[in-house]
């Protein structure tokens, strides 16, 4: 169960880490609390699930990635985990989910590969296809086009580094 | 960006210490100094490359809920209908892609009621069928990318 000093930790560390020598100091100095109960909740947070992952988060495009690449597939439901799985064994892929059918969207495994360029991301989906014997199944991919907006959610004036894809 | 750059964003996808002087730490451990750590890090935050330094939240587990939607805007109204959605602050990510299906959102929203909400709602000013397609199960998912 979340306290509201957890509350308060995971509110103030939302924006960011400070970049200072001693950061949890920091943070604390702002919440009223020492450095030692800051880093006890900050870890409790981390060993809970709450905080995935502390560190930095990339912008895809100055680092090179300018192809990004969503790719879906119609499988059959009773094989969906085993290709999920396996498909997620590579590791040029960065997301893998099982998402509904739609009317006139018969995809049900979604799978993201962010790639510096088209032809090593369709190499790589060649790949995949060999692999996994994906050819047999109804299949898309989905370039992006232009990002709009990547960022994080606002939950309560706290902003939220969420998973790229949902 | 130099290589040491590329080392930092790699190792810092990974992970930073919970301790009282991380920074040090993950500096050592790259032979760099702190400072010169610091310096480069703000430099990264303040040119774009990172988008943030800090936690990545568990949004579900928080109570929040996430989807993928989708719609299928006509040529003519892509601009228009891409300002409406844009300006849902629900709105996370939001990606122009190459389909029929032609624009892809994530909502993450603090409850899923407050999801159907802002699907209504989109559906409402836009006049379009939003597809919804919230995530099943998760096999996999890595977002380090190499720098």
């Amino acid at each position: 169960m979340l306290e509201a000093r957890d509350l308060a930790v995971l509110a103030q560390v939302s924006a960011g880490l400070p970049l200072c020598p001693r950061p949890y100091a920091q943070i604390g100095m702002e919440l009223g609390m020492d450095e030692a109960e800051v880093i006890s909740r900050v870890t409790a947070l981390k060993a809970q699930g709450l905080i995935k992952r502390l560190g930095v988060i990339v912008k895809h495009r100055p680092l090179g990635y300018r192809a990004n690449a969503m790719v879906v597939w119609d499988v059959p439901d009773e094989l969906i985990k085993e290709l999920g799985m396996y498909i997620s064994h590579f590791s040029f892929v960065n997301l893998c989910y099982q998402r509904p059918r739609q009317p006139e969207w018969p995809y049900n495994l979604y799978c993201m590969i962010h790639g510096k360029d088209r032809a090593t991301v369709l190499a790589q989906l060649e790949q995949l296809n060999e692999a996994c014997s994906l050819a047999r199944y109804g299949r898309q991919i989905l370039f992006s086009r232009r990002c709009f907006k990547q960022r994080g959610a606002v939950y309560q004036a706290m902003p939220m580094a969420v998973v790229a894809n949902g | 960006m130099d290589d040491t750059d590329r080392l930092i964003i790699n190792t810092l996808q990974t992970g930073f210490p919970i301790c009282d002087a991380p920074y040090n730490k993950v500096a050592e451990s790259l032979s760099l100094s702190e400072s010169d750590l610091l310096a480069r890090l703000q430099a990264l935050l303040a040119n774009g490359t990172l988008t943030r330094f800090g936690p990545l939240y568990n949004a579900e587990q928080m109570g929040g809920a996430l989807t993928l939607a989708a719609v299928k805007i006509p040529a003519e109204r892509f601009d228009e209908v891409t300002e409406i959605i844009n300006a849902f602050p629900e709105v996370a990510h939001n990606y122009a892609r190459s389909h029929e299906l032609n624009m892809w959102f994530v909502l993450a929203t603090e409850t899923p009621e407050q999801q159907q909400h802002t699907i209504n709602a989109i559906e409402q000013q836009t006049g379009l069928t939003v597809y919804n397609m919230p995530k099943l199960k998760e096999y996999f998912v890595n977002l380090r990318l190499e720098a």
